[in-house]
């Protein structure tokens, strides 16, 4: 099945109440599997095509402000029109999810895997003080797996979760167990709109505070939260790390290719590390420092023009030398290419 | 005949000529001196309150003048984002299908940034309310034109008058809106003197029943006024409103339930 299909079918197991998209390529099969599947019948969940990312991001603040389980999905240049509903969800402090299946920009761009909006996903994106969780699948089983977890996790923070997938693992087809099919969750959440009973005071879904004082506190609660989440969230998956002396850190598609690297390597008798961090926010900072103790470089692999080597860079803080090695425009690193690098920086030249 | 001399005895149940909605909450509403927001608002919460819906209600909130409506009517709210109420509402009756769910938005977020949120909120006949509140001008950012600002018309970002060349015309999108068979019932009121206040309630209270039957949108314009960007007494405002207002967005039903379908030109 194919990776974006197994997030569409993932999220009707899930027991999501509803998804809300628009088109785009390399990731409309979600939205086309989801009208074939047609699980209102069998489940009661909503799909519906919206007039635009906008619509749909909104119709997802609606739905995730009654407390439903809501989701959208959209590739780079429909995420950037998502960015306003994203930080008003995010201000709001509602649970959704959104899945970014990335393509090479900016602009338009092209229709081919990347891994360019990594920034964008991890550093904000929309204005204002914010973080979405954000989970990278590097195979189409995590693609599926991940749509379970945004959901509880969205939920038991009451934050925004998204999927940073690429259009390589979006497209891709691979053999992927789908758990059971869950009920939809009949609980009403405490907070949400769902017509006001005489048993509690309205609820009222909003980011707007004109009190600059009361918004810094409201800013310091959520600081407070994700430091709660850079404390209990961090996943990441370490590969041959044991006894490196040089460490890769990459996500998502990199990170297939330099599995690959690694296994190149270690036959040339160069003794080459993964670090895969799964949760891009919280970055598994603490984990990259402690290996910047035992390795001489890391090199960071990604799509892009060198955006996550930032955070290598910070969690390393000057102890070794931290590299990027990187392709752009929709091209993905082959792993001959990402262990050339690697002996370059190793031997100097 | 007795004669009445005390206030005892005329402040009696029989002798009660109104009574202040009970879901109307107790802050004071922000809006100037002589502002249709609050008629518009009380005659809301009058209908809610009287139709038993306060307790199935979602009201979604927008960006403007009436940004803070969910501080006077004890409902559960959502703010939207400017212009995307439709989308929001959207989103909250599809998951909610039993619930009254409405939007209450003035005319820079509904005519202007929020255009394809309307006409397609519309167009798919959303079971929802959009309250439209059009008084030609934004208001909470200080008088700037607005999509519905009259030829002429001087507001601070046209200042020598609406220039319909270089600045268009304006836009009725309750006309539009009429014209898609997704809403089921469109018309255009007023608050600007007690009898249309009357006719606005009647008109409003009908929009809110027809949710039930689940047939489509519903929209109700409220043309209004704006004293403080209009730059006149209450008084003027209305008077304003009467003379220059009304002729150009004219009162009365644009599409009612027992109407045809408005003819479609055939696509060649």
């Amino acid at each position: 099945m194919k990776g974006n299909e197994a997030i569409a079918e993932a999220a009707i197991r899930a027991g999501a109440d509803g998804y809300f998209g628009y088109p785009i390529t390399p990731q409309s099969e979600i939205l086309e599997y989801l009208m074939e599947a047609n699980p209102y019948e069998k489940t009661g969940m909503v799909v519906l095509q919206a007039e635009s990312e906008i619509a749909a991001i909104n119709m997802v603040y609606g739905g995730a402000g009654c407390g439903k389980k809501v989701m959208t999905s959209s590739s780079s240049p429909g995420i950037s029109l998502k960015q306003e509903g994203i930080t008003y969800i995010a201000g709001a402090e509602l649970p959704c999810l959104i899945v970014n299946v990335v393509r090479g920009g900016p602009g338009l761009g092209t229709i081919q895997p990347a891994q360019s909006d990594y920034f964008q996903a991890v550093k904000g994106g929309g204005h204002g003080d914010y973080h979405l969780i954000v989970l990278a699948p590097s195979s189409v089983q995590e693609m599926a797996d991940f749509v379970g977890l945004a959901f509880d996790l969205a939920f038991k923070y009451r934050n925004p979760v998204m999927i940073l997938s690429d259009g390589a693992i979006g497209q891709m087809m691979e053999k992927v167990w789908l758990g059971p099919q869950q009920e939809r969750s009949k609980t009403v959440r405490e907070w949400a709109t769902t017509g006001k009973p005489e048993t509690r005071k309205r609820n009222i879904i909003t980011s707007l505070e004109l009190d600059p004082n009361r918004q810094e506190i409201f800013n310091l609660k959520l600081i407070a939260k994700y430091n709660e989440i850079r404390e209990n969230e961090v996943r990441f998956e370490e590969f041959q790390c044991e006894d490196a002396e040089y460490m890769l850190v990459a996500y998502g598609t990199s990170a297939r290719v330099c599995q690959k690297a690694v296994e190149l390597s270690r036959k040339q008798g160069i003794k080459v590390g993964l670090l895969r961090p799964i949760t891009l926010f919280p970055y598994p900072s603490k984990q990259i420092n402690k290996l910047a103790g035992k390795v001489k470089l890391f090199l960071a692999v990604e799509m892009s023009a060198g955006q996550m080597v930032e955070d290598v860079r910070l969690a390393v803080n000057g102890k070794v030398p931290v590299y990027h090695y990187g392709r752009m425009g929709g091209m993905i690193p082959t792993p001959d290419e990402v262990v050339d690098n690697l002996k370059k920086l190793i031997t100097g030249n | 005949m007795k004669e009445i001399t005390g206030i005892k005895e005329i402040v009696k149940p029989e002798n009660l000529a109104y009574k202040k909605s009970t879901i109307l909450t107790k802050d004071i509403m922000h809006y100037c001196p002589g502002c249709g927001h609050s008629t518009a608002h009380r005659i809301l919460a009058e209908i809610i309150e009287e139709e038993g819906l306060q307790h199935d209600t979602i009201g979604v909130s927008p960006v403007g003048c009436s940004v803070f409506l969910y501080n006077y009517i004890d409902i559960d709210w959502q703010e939207a984002a400017h212009g995307r109420a439709p989308a929001v509402a959207t989103g909250i009756k599809r998951l909610l299908p039993d619930k009254f769910v409405f939007t209450y938005q003035g005319d820079g977020d509904l005519a202007a940034i929020g255009t394809a949120e309307t006409i397609h909120s519309c167009n798919r006949g959303e079971n929802i309310l959009i309250i439209f509140i059009n008084n030609g001008i934004y208001g909470m950012t200080g008088g700037q034109m607005a999509p519905t600002t009259l030829p002429g018309m001087k507001s601070s970002t046209s200042p020598y008058g609406r220039d319909v060349h270089t600045m268009g015309n304006p836009l009725k999108m309750t006309d539009i809106v009429a014209t898609l068979p997704g809403t089921y019932y469109v018309t255009r009121q007023s608050v600007h003197t007690p009898a249309n206040v009357r006719k606005t309630k009647k008109v409003l209270r009908k929009a809110v029943q027809y949710q039930k039957l689940n047939k489509g949108t519903c929209f109700v314009e409220i043309v209004s006024n704006c004293p403080s960007g209009w730059k006149m007494t209450p008084v003027q405002s209305n008077k304003w409103l009467e003379e220059h207002m009304l002729p150009y967005y004219p009162l009365g039903d644009l599409k009612t339930p027992d109407e045809k379908p408005v003819q479609q030109s055939k696509s060649e």
